[in-house]
């Protein structure tokens, strides 16, 4: 089905699209790939008179590796991201996600920066890039300020992005040594979003203790969650076993899913234990080879 | 709203009018009249609309037909040469790749995006990159056989090619 009418614009540049989000206001609404904006569009959820395809704007698809980490362009499909083996280097856990991400055709027209704007509590690198202590910057005319992953969703399909501004960069700190992340998800069917999704990275100190440890989760909420109560638990300790009932304990009542078709309460939280072992076992194991 | 957009599909150049809230799949279906991209789900789910984008299968019922502005498409229609069927296409005939054949241009575009990334690809890659295709008809099996043997005939073309220029 056709989505109801609209203006479409295509600016050519950053400042060109600002001032058609000035001029538009709360009538407009910013598409990149559009894989998660077209399919609400056609079935009418959402509609808005004036969308802006930032598609044509160039400097947005850039992935830049350096020493003080990565700086990913919002542009940049899913697919660009899960086939970059320096990004699957430093920081398993985006490759572990990008490539569990829908569908590969879907992968291939789908942004990294679409996937964090939406706001969807069922998209899966908002809980990595939380995890990653990653920071986004939102560039607005004459301006730009950055918003940490951790404060930057505010309920579903409701972000920190303010009228007239862009997500046009993901910086990501680069990890220091035996750091290690890893993504997780269990999901019903293969392109299906996930019953539940659980990002873990995870800091050793020299002596092979846990130093620091994050953790979020995917599709638990109404919005990406992260999980409290973890450095008690860990900090100090080398044994996984010692460990991972009072962390996957402290994920479930972290969560807050809800009934639907991918599942009831207790079931979720059921799958939300069992991948918060896997994930802390599967973080440690990687932080312990690096 | 009218729109002007100008794009490449399968090496001709078109300028049409276009309604902005047309997807991609109606305007290479109605207005360039190409019938053998499909509409499947119209979900994104199925996968019988994939067409090429700038060298990426996508799902042409998630895309609008004004972002396709100055891109280059390629569908079922353009990876023949003149009568001669593309490798794939053989490939997909002999070993059977279909039964009602409604999701098979979109399979085939699919396998002609993988199989120009992966000369050789195991039957694991083969999977993986056809997660976003459905067929409701072969269980997957005739169809994975396919694109293998369609990477085969791909090889001993190329060789073919090879030993004629020497």
């Amino acid at each position: 089905m056709n989505p109801r009418e609209f203006e479409y614009h295509a600016p050519h540049s950053l400042d060109e699209a600002f001032s058609l989000l000035g001029k538009y206001g709360d009538e407009s609404k910013i598409l990149a790939g559009g894989q998660s904006l077209i399919p609400l569009m056609k079935s009418r959820i959402f509609s808005m008179p004036h969308i802006i395809d930032i598609g044509k704007i160039e400097g947005l698809r850039n992935i830049e590796i350096n020493k003080s980490g990565a700086r990913i362009g919002s542009l940049v499909t899913i697919s660009d991201l899960e086939s970059e083996r320096e990004i699957a280097e430093l920081f398993p856990a985006i490759h572990d996600a990008a490539s569990q991400i829908a569908d590969p055709l879907i992968r291939n027209a789908g942004t990294i920066g679409g996937n964090i704007a939406h706001g969807d509590p069922g998209n899966d690198l908002p809980a990595v890039l939380v995890t990653l202590g990653a920071v986004f910057v939102l560039r607005r005319s004459g301006g730009e300020r950055t918003a940490d992953a951790s404060k930057f969703f505010i309920d579903t399909l409701e972000t920190d992005v303010h009228h007239g501004e862009i997500l046009t960069e993901i910086v990501i700190p680069r990890p220091g040594k035996k750091t290690a992340s890893a993504y997780l998800k269990a999901k019903k069917s293969a392109g299906d979003f996930s019953i539940a999704g659980i990002s873990t990275c995870i800091s050793m100190e020299k002596d092979g203790s846990i130093g620091s440890i994050r953790m979020a989760l995917t599709s638990s909420g109404p919005k990406v969650i992260e999980v409290t109560g973890l450095e008690e638990i860990c900090k100090g300790k080398k044994d996984y076993n010692s460990i991972a009932e009072k962390v996957s304990v402290a994920a479930v009542s972290s969560a807050k899913p809800s009934d639907d078709f991918y599942g009831t309460v207790q079931y979720k939280k059921k799958v939300i234990g069992i991948l918060a072992k896997d994930c802390l076992k599967l973080a440690m194991e990687r932080a312990e080879k690096r | 709203m009218e729109r002007k957009v100008n794009f490449n599909i399968n090496g001709k150049k078109v300028d049409l009018n276009i309604d902005s809230r047309e997807l991609l799949v109606d305007v290479i279906r109605d207005h360039i009249t190409l019938k053998g991209t499909r509409i499947g789900c119209d979900t994104s789910n199925c996968g019988a609309c994939t067409v090429i984008v700038n060298g990426k299968a996508v799902k042409s019922c998630t895309m609008l037909g004004v972002q396709a502005d100055g891109k280059e498409i390629i569908t079922i229609e353009g990876i023949t040469q003149g009568e001669e069927l593309h490798p794939i296409q053989k490939a997909f005939m002999e070993r059977h790749g279909m039964q009602c054949g409604y999701c098979t241009s979109g399979m085939i575009m699919t396998a002609y995006w993988l199989l120009s990334n992966r000369k050789n690809p195991s039957d694991e890659e083969i999977k993986r990159y056809f997660s976003g295709n459905l067929c409701r008809c072969t269980g997957y099996q005739d169809i994975i056989d396919s694109v293998r043997h369609a990477s085969e005939l791909m090889h001993s073309e190329e060789e073919k090619i090879v030993v004629e220029q020497r």
